[in-house]
């Protein structure tokens, strides 16, 4: 690998961003308790920073490696944001401290917007429209890409859109964080998750419990009863923990009987 | 079950194990895609469907968020998917019941396999301190690697054990079988849509106008199943 002239803007080859992007589809593959996500971090900067002056044996490289490899937490398909800038900033030569700052100060947006719109509304939203598909008769084959489909479709267009974005802006990325598109997206997406969970839910109990039971209407006043109790009770205890005890005295009743 | 269904269904399980945090995180280890592949596995796709479903509606109130702990639903949903499918032979009463329960168990069980796997992390990350500090390549990859590789394993030895354990403790609970099939599947889906639609309140309440989007959503729902 050769050193970048000096003046001119770093470039990425197209081979160098598909091994970053598919390192990013790994990028918690070694996710621990002390340095979180940091490794993988590192791991996925890694094929942008070989572009450094003197290459994988030369010292830019491997202080680079070793700053990018340190404590890091983030939603992981956001990581690309980071990813992509942190990659033009060690290879635009800026200085440590700055790029350690930048780390510090990307990771609460990066988690807290990623958490919002993609586990609390797109991740539903996907999986209440395949339940809606799922009640309306729709076979395996369907039901499956339909959701895989779906979720897909959003998570790698995150991710490639994360990449690219980090590395357009760099450390000015934080401007595009706050596109209103991407903050106002959970809301409208999560009006349309709400509408669709309605949907679903009387659809898949009725396919799941089977056309013509007798127990159609006590199965709905349960689902009510246990939902408001669960509400109640402001998240102190988990549902389907719940589940677990009442599903045993069930069945131990049910064998013993 | 036979040792062959064992064996591919522990890797299928190891497979999508991997899928809920290590790679690729693209949500094959839902429970409605994994329990949906595994009773394909075994050769009945659309009672994998049923209890994936089933399953899926526990699942929308346990999210991946960040450092919490949560349920493994990939080996689980295998383990759900192939008991439902497997069981199938005149078992009705409780069939649904017994392979929800058993799911999960190993759902449980499975998320507590995965803070052993980023203890373990945390000590490889440890002891290689120094090598990451001097920014040693095959260190980092090696971390990265080695990390993935564990959480297969994990995936595959959870599908495996539970398999293993569960699956004649089910046909034993379904011979003696006392209660009918229809308060026994609605006691299952009566929990499974208690906790969705908890879930639905606790992720959307604050959403504007939540209320009436999601009213008029049951509305759709069931004038769809009253009138087909």
């Amino acid at each position: 690998m050769t050193a970048r002239p000096p003046g001119r803007s770093p470039e990425l080859s197209l081979g160098t961003r598909v091994s970053m992007f598919i390192r990013l589809l790994a990028v918690q593959g070694a996710w621990n308790y002390e340095t979180l996500v940091g490794n993988g971090i590192g791991f996925c900067v890694e094929p942008a920073l070989r572009q450094l002056p003197g290459g994988l044996d030369g010292d830019a490289y491997r202080s680079a490696l070793a700053r990018e490899s340190q404590y890091f937490n983030a939603h992981p398909y956001l990581t690309s944001v980071a990813v992509g800038a942190l990659a033009r900033a060690e290879l635009e030569g800026e200085a440590p401290e700055r790029i350690e700052r930048f780390r510090t100060a990307l990771c609460g947006p990066l988690g807290a917007l990623g958490d919002r719109l993609v586990w609390a509304t797109f991740l539903p939203l996907c999986s209440f429209t395949a339940l809606v598909v799922f009640g309306l008769g729709g076979s395996p084959f369907v039901t499956v890409i339909t959701f895989l489909g779906l979720y897909n479709a959003g998570h790698l267009a995150l991710r490639v859109w994360g990449l690219q974005v980090g590395w357009r802006r760099g450390l000015g990325v934080a401007q595009s964080l706050g596109n209103p598109w991407l903050q106002h997206a959970s809301p409208r997406l999560g009006r349309f998750a709400a509408a669709l969970a309605g949907m679903a839910l009387p659809l898949a109990v009725d396919r799941i419990i089977g056309a013509g039971q007798v127990l159609w209407g006590g199965t709905l006043v349960g689902v009510l009863l246990g939902a408001i109790l669960l509400a109640s009770l402001h998240g102190r205890a988990e549902g389907w923990k719940i589940s677990i005890g009442v599903l045993t005295a069930f069945v131990l009743y049910s064998v013993i009987r | 079950m036979s040792a062959m269904d064992i064996l591919f269904l522990s890797l299928l399980g190891g497979v999508l194990g991997l899928d809920t945090v290590s790679f690729p995180q693209a949500m094959l280890s839902r429970p409605i895609v994994a329990a949906t592949l595994s009773g394909a596995l075994v050769g009945d796709a659309v009672s994998g469907l049923l209890v994936g479903a089933t399953l899926e509606l526990f699942a929308v109130e346990t999210l991946p968020f960040g450092a919490s702990r949560y349920p493994e639903w990939g080996s689980a949903s295998v383990i759900g998917g192939a008991l439902f499918a497997k069981a199938s032979w005149g078992f009705d009463a409780g069939r649904l019941t017994t392979t929800v329960l058993a799911a999960l168990a190993i759902a449980w069980v499975g998320g507590w396999s995965m803070v052993q796997v980023r203890k373990l992390n945390a000590r490889w990350a440890r002891n290689r301190h120094d090598a990451v500090a001097r920014g040693a390549r095959r260190t980092v990859i090696g971390l990265q690697v080695a990390g993935i590789a564990a959480d297969l394993v994990r995936g595959i030895v959870v599908t495996a054990i539970g398999l293993a354990v569960l699956a004649p403790l089910q046909t034993l609970a379904l011979q003696s079988w006392g209660t009918s099939a229809p308060l026994a599947r609605a006691m299952v889906v009566g929990a499974a849509g208690a906790v969705s639609l908890g879930a639905v309140y606790k992720l959307f309440h604050a959403v504007p106008g939540f209320v009436w989007q999601f009213m008029v959503g049951v509305a759709a729902g069931l004038a769809v199943v009253v009138l087909l």
